[in-house]
């Protein structure tokens, strides 16, 4: 087990990069806890996959240091490393029985042959893959050989983290919601420092004690589900958490309000210069309050369409020229005439240029 | 729903019987003819029965042809499955200029005719203007594969080394290039050894590859002819001559017709026993313990 720490870590494909965009990882300094289920979240092409490698040791960074436990490992190869990985598709040896093929690592390693035993055994029952033991592992569904992939992963005790490269991929939804569940409770029995990248909210959010977003390149925010739910500090994180994602609208910055085409939205106590780059005002449909018009702060609106998601219901309003989603309960009653929308203060962001600013 | 008579699929179907007829069929049934039959001449045959038959396989100079054969085809296969092995191993992967260049020069060997493989060997290993012939007398190395049969061995070897080698090498490459580079990243993570990846990824995963490969090899050395033929002769003595070229001498050279319809269908069936039992093995060793 290791914390993992990253100092001024960016790395670009080009030999000499000039402009941000050039870089596949944007330069990122960052700690990360021993123990924790961290998840990697972001579209494909986003730089995830890269700082999985630079992490593993599957690629040297074109620039900045990871750190182990302290210690410089930014040159060493992931056996240096001590670190496991599963790979997006389920990596077997063919020839070997499933029992070979978790006892591949340890054996490598000169584990004595008890300890592979017991280990081995171990690992086959946390993901019942006791009956299989000595079956060939060709022979086995995919789901099961992703098993396995996972299994050689978690067979070393002494791993300093196990990287998960988007290892459901090929598994079948209800075998995907079972093994997420398995990764979970291994993760909380062993206390094992996880990181798992995928492009999957639903993965992410369930999975992982803290979520990195990332967005060409950057990560744009690290925190818990709820944080990110919450507080979105980019408006990507906004936009790709959620569903749907956050109301995002362009305005401009009076004195303790907003402007968005010319309709005054309350912000009281930001001290946010009202100068340079471009502002952005967001609020999650979950935040969104629809009363009547009339009421303090309201702001009246037109409802254009309410779906009824058996759960919860989904409110589309015009606000001039947007269109604003607000989740209601099942029970409220929406107005037909004389709708109005509110901002709560607390909930309702203001962006500039993407980033939070308040 | 009605079935329509019609007849028209036998014009499609009768242009490839009679290709295969004529081709395959019939000559091989004339050769079965011709092993039961005592022949003098056009229209002077008599049946003899199992009589050929009997004869091939009490011929003490086939038996001598049969084992070199099987010598010839063992150390064939020994020589070049592993070095094509190897040659694949170290062939650069990717889209290179270095990788096209070496998959010409690869396949260079394979594009020469059979008997100009043989006249470049021969002049190669001549004494007074071969290279590698004048290169071993400068050394004062006694080398003359025309009256020594060990070093018409080892040419006749050799030669067969250099011409076929490429092939294996590039069936293997093929295998090799086939393996997703995440199991080489699992094998890292893994701590395996470099022979752990070539054992438990590459070899498992070159295993059809090879199949084929040995088999080629298996079958084209077992009736080598071309090549011994333009190099010795045979020769020296019979030390080269192989079941092929002494099948030709019987049929061609001494007109023996019936008794060389006898040793073709022979012949015929060991490459095929031999064959069945390569393919057997080689793929029972893949499969491993059966459930």
């Amino acid at each position: 087990m290791a914390t993992i720490q990253f100092d001024n870590l960016g790395h670009s494909y080009h030999p000499h990069p000039s402009k941000p965009e050039d870089y596949a990882l944007r330069r990122l300094s960052q700690e990360w806890e021993d123990g924790k289920a961290y998840a990697l979240l972001g579209p494909s092409g986003c730089g995830k996959s890269t700082l999985l490698n630079i992490i593993s040791g599957l690629l040297v960074p074109s620039e900045g240091r990871v750190l182990f436990d302290g210690l410089d490992v930014t040159r060493c190869t992931p056996e240096e490393r001590n670190i496991a990985q599963v790979f997006q598709f389920p990596v077997i040896y063919d020839t070997m029985t499933v029992y070979e093929n978790l006892a591949f690592p340890l054996r490598n390693r000169k584990v004595p042959a008890a300890d592979v035993d017991r280990r081995v055994r171990q690992v086959a029952e946390a993901l019942d893959l006791t009956d299989d033991l000595k079956k060939r592992a060709q022979r086995l569904t995919p789901d099961a050989k992703q098993k396995i992939s996972m299994g050689r992963g978690l067979v070393r005790s002494d791993v300093a983290a196990i990287l998960f490269d988007e290892p459901l991929t090929v598994i079948d939804p209800h075998t995907k919601w079972i093994l997420r569940r398995k990764l979970r409770q291994i993760h909380e029995e062993y206390r094992l420092t996880m990181i798992y990248v995928t492009h999957d909210q639903v993965e992410a959010l369930t999975f992982a004690d803290k979520v990195a977003v990332m967005y060409e390149g950057a990560m744009v925010q690290l925190g818990t589900p709820q944080e990110l739910f919450e507080n979105p500090e980019h408006t990507f994180v906004g936009y790709f958490i959620g569903s749907p994602g956050i109301n995002l609208m362009p305005c401009t910055l009076g004195n303790d309000h907003a402007l968005v085409d010319g309709i005054a939205i309350p912000l009281p106590d930001r001290a946010v210069p009202a100068v340079g780059g471009k502002f952005e005002l967001g609020i999650r449909p979950e935040f969104l309050e629809l009363t009547r018009s009339g009421s303090a702060g309201a702001i009246p609106v037109q409802v254009t369409g309410v779906d009824d998601l058996g759960t919860s219901k989904l409110a589309t309003v015009r606000l001039g020229n947007h269109t604003l989603k607000a989740r209601l309960s099942e029970d409220q009653e929406i107005p037909a005439l004389d709708a109005a929308i509110r901002f709560p203060n607390r909930w309702t962001k203001l962006y500039r240029d993407s980033h939070l600013v308040g | 729903m009605d079935k329509v008579q019609d007849n028209r699929a036998w014009f499609l179907i009768i242009p490839v019987f009679l290709i295969v007829a004529f081709s395959a069929v019939i000559p091989l049934m004339t050769v079965v003819n011709y092993s039961v039959q005592e022949i003098f001449g056009p229209g002077q045959t008599f049946f003899v029965g199992t009589e050929w038959f009997e004869a091939v396989l009490k011929d003490d100079r086939l038996h001598d042809a049969l084992v070199r054969q099987i010598i010839y085809s063992l150390a064939v296969l020994l020589i070049e499955i592993p070095l094509g092995i190897l040659i694949a191993l170290g062939m650069p992967g990717g889209r290179s200029a270095k990788t096209s260049l070496t998959l010409v020069l690869l396949a260079l060997p394979l594009l020469i005719p059979f008997n100009v493989v043989g006249t470049i060997w021969q002049i190669f290993g001549r004494g007074d203007i071969g290279l590698l012939g004048a290169t071993f007398r400068a050394l004062g190395i006694d080398y003359n594969y025309t009256n020594n049969s060990a070093h018409a061995w080892i040419t006749v070897l050799v030669m067969d080394v250099w011409h076929w080698t490429s092939l294996v090498a590039l069936l293997c490459y093929a295998g090799l290039q086939s393996i997703p580079p995440a199991f080489y990243q699992a094998a890292k993570i893994d701590g395996a050894s470099k022979w752990a990846v070539f054992r438990y990824i590459q070899l498992p995963k070159m295993r059809g590859v090879l199949i084929i490969a040995v088999l080629l090899r298996f079958m084209d050395s077992f009736m080598i002819y071309t090549e011994p033929f333009v190099l010795t002769g045979g020769g020296p003595g019979n030390s080269t001559t192989f079941l092929s070229q002494y099948l030709t001498q019987m049929a061609v050279g001494q007109f023996d017709i019936g008794k060389a319809a006898a040793f073709s269908i022979v012949y015929f069936l060991i490459v095929l026993l031999f064959s069945f039992i390569f393919y057997t093995i080689i793929t029972r060793t893949g499969e491993g313990e059966k459930k």
